[in-house]
């Protein structure tokens, strides 16, 4: 009677365990182990890996000036676009660009609406990726226009030829989406930052530091009658940001959409290039926070559960795209049109097969390892996984662009695109800019939100006392912030 | 008392977490204080209710900036293609709903982040380069693992030596006189690292 007790408790005890939310901060860190451990990655003096990788990145981010001023003081025929391939690189580029910033965005905004509380610890650099992907983004298509110094016309500012923007144009309502949403991204991102600067301010020991990180925080003091305007502020910007992000990859997308070319001209567009661009997005995140959660020791912050999320979101979203896949070659057949389903046909075995089947191999194939526990629990094979999508989203634009139009209605205009080495090393030089500036975010920014995180740990909940004392009602409150622990 | 020069701003305590700063300002808010305020790290929930605050006011300056916003849009694109300079193009209406509605759209989220962002500026009177608060010691940890309530001297129910018995019953510790003149305070810039 006894022993089959004990052992019936055992099995309880172990359910119950099983069934426990784990912390989002693991070994109960106190509040001061929070500021301490995130500011002294600014604090400290800069290592040397640091400064071999800026110099290196920062190297190669020149070569964006660089081609951009042969491109302009040569003509644009030094990529390789010609007809009937008027999109290729650029456009590629571009959209690649702008979709791995959505997962910033997504982060930030759609996951603090749905209450998802794991989102604190990594939002802070998801949105500084967003920045600068949607930096590396606006360099194409604002030199893509051929004439860059006329650039300037697509703002609906009186001119010279004293005609007005098309607004009917999708190219016009993609000048609006992606200049609103690195405007509103940036708000929302600096808005978050102000009680960390705060902390920075509040901690820094030279002169200069107070001064700089002083006017950045605005004298912010952490006044509570500050914090209710402020939480209401974060919440309205959330609570926009969300149809906003939904839009920009949707605005995008009806620039293909909207034309009557076989292979751009699908309603699917829209919700493909969302799906696709979180997904994108977030392999980019894990890219960028796996090596810098290693060297700056932040596995308490940046827990396995949260690496875990992340992969069930590119499993998930992956998936999607995928549907998209299969779904694009249904319509096209269902449609009946012979120029669509040629258009499909060629995607998959024309010239450009190569392109497709990296495609579906990396967006399709390499995410469903996601399936298996061991693969997300594992930090070093989730970054090698990750690498995937990386590249499939690219080998996604490209193939959408390319094979879409150098075939298209008439056999006599048909071509082939291969791009020029000012195409690659721009590519490149975007490469290295994106790189460059998240280093010098890492190095002048608090990369982890830390008011944020402060406020989901078990001893900012102000009634942590009375759970204590009613342990046996845990439906009272989220058991995430039950745990014992007083530091 | 023992600097007669310098204008007292307000006194202040320290409480050990947030449950007691909750409780603090709950107490002192039944007291009838106007003039006070509590500084966290984070934002306490349920301290806007303990408080005593209404629902904060941003949102009406997120909707006002969001009408503006679609309000320009529409002149914008009425204006220009369908008064200003008329075009055909592609046989499309000058205006139509359904092309403008991105843009409707876009400008609308645009000016409602101009405006919620301006509101909260003004609602909390930032930028600011220097407060009193800032001239007590202690008060650098309000922004690291420090829970501090300031009662204002302009309150009219402040009194020194009974507020000060007031925040010591409530457990406040390091009750400190906070003085507006910064230079005969001066906020030292620390240099002790934090273990």
């Amino acid at each position: 009677m006894r022993s089959s007790d004990s052992s019936a408790q055992a099995a309880f005890a172990k359910a119950a365990d099983y069934l426990e939310r784990r912390p989002l901060v693991s070994n109960h860190r106190p509040l001061s182990w929070i500021t301490q451990h995130v500011c002294q990655i600014v604090e400290e003096r800069a290592p040397k890996w640091w400064w071999i990788l800026t110099i290196v990145f920062g190297g190669m981010a020149t070569l964006v000036p660089a081609m951009l001023t042969y491109l302009v003081s040569t003509g644009v025929g030094v990529w390789g676009l010609n007809v009937p391939v008027c999109w290729a690189w650029d456009i590629t580029n571009f959209v690649f660009w702008i979709g791995i910033g959505h997962a910033g965005t997504l982060i930030s905004a759609i996951l603090f609406l749905t209450r998802q509380k794991w989102r604190t610890s990594i939002n802070r650099s998801a949105e500084a990726m967003t920045i600068f992907a949607v930096i590396c983004a606006g360099i194409f298509p604002a030199f893509h226009v051929g004439r860059v110094w006329m650039a300037w016309f697509l703002a609906p500012v009186p001119n010279a030829n004293a005609i007005w923007q098309n607004f009917r144009s999708p190219l016009l309502w993609d000048v609006f989406a992606v200049s609103t949403y690195f405007t509103v991204s940036l708000i929302f991102w600096y808005l978050g930052l102000i009680p960390d600067l705060a902390s920075l301010r509040d901690r820094a020991t030279t002169r200069l530091r107070q001064m700089a990180y002083g006017l950045l925080a605005l004298g912010w003091r952490g006044s509570n009658r500050h914090w209710t305007h402020y939480e209401k502020t974060y919440l309205i910007l959330a609570g926009i940001s969300t149809p906003l992000v939904l839009s920009v990859h949707s605005v995008v997308s009806f620039d293909f959409a909207t034309s009557i070319v076989p292979g751009w001209h699908t309603t699917i567009f829209p919700p493909y290039f969302v799906a696709g661009a979180i997904f994108g997005g977030f392999a980019m995140v894990l890219t960028l926070l796996i090596p810098f959660r290693e060297i700056y020791k932040l596995h308490d912050l940046v827990t396995d559960k949260h690496i875990d999320n992340m992969c069930k979101i590119i499993l998930l979203t992956g998936s999607l795209v995928g549907y998209a896949y299969s779904m694009e070659f249904f319509i096209a057949w269902y449609s009946g049109n012979p120029f669509e389903i040629y258009a499909f046909t060629n995607r998959a075995f024309g010239p450009y097969w190569w392109a497709y089947w990296a495609m579906i191999t990396c967006n399709v194939a390499a995410p469903q390892l996601f399936w298996f526990k061991y693969c997300r629990q594992n930090p070093w094979v989730v970054l090698a996984i990750v690498m995937f999508p990386n590249t499939g989203m690219w080998f996604e634009r490209f193939v959408i662009i390319v094979t879409s139009i150098h075939r298209d209605f008439l056999p006599s205009s048909w071509g082939y695109f291969s791009p020029t080495w000012v195409d690659i090393t721009l590519f490149i030089g975007t490469i290295g800019l994106f790189n460059f500036l998240f280093l010098l975010f890492v190095r002048f920014l608090p990369i982890i939100n830390m008011f944020e995180v402060k406020g989901i740990t078990p001893q900012a909940d102000p009634h942590a006392e009375d759970h204590s004392t009613s342990q046996n009602h845990p439906s009272h409150s989220d058991p995430s912030l039950r745990t014992r622990v007083h530091a | 008392m023992s600097h007669p020069t310098k204008t007292l701003f307000g006194l202040g305590a320290e409480f050990p977490s947030a449950a007691a700063l909750l409780e603090a300002a709950k107490k002192i808010h039944a007291h009838g204080f106007k003039k006070w305020d509590v500084y966290s790290p984070f934002p306490i929930h349920g301290m806007d209710h303990a408080m005593g605050f209404k629902r904060s006011r941003v949102s009406l300056f997120s909707l006002i900036g969001g009408f503006t916003g679609l309000t320009t849009a529409f002149v914008l694109i009425y204006y220009t293609s369908a008064l200003n300079y008329p075009l055909i193009v592609q046989g499309k209406p000058y205006f139509a709903l359904e092309p403008s509605l991105p843009i409707f759209f876009e400008l609308t989220i645009l000016l409602t982040a101009f405006g919620t962002i301006l509101g909260l500026l003004l609602l909390t009177l930032l930028p600011r380069l220097h407060h009193p608060v800032f001239n007590w010691d202690r008060f650098h940890r309000a922004t690291d693992d420090g829970f501090f309530l300031v009662i204002e001297v302009t309150d009219p129910k402040f009194d020194p030596s009974a507020s000060r018995q007031l925040l010591q019953e409530m457990g406040g510790t390091h009750i400190t006189e906070i003085y507006q003149d910064p230079e005969e305070n001066p906020h030292p810039v620390r240099s002790e690292g934090i273990a």
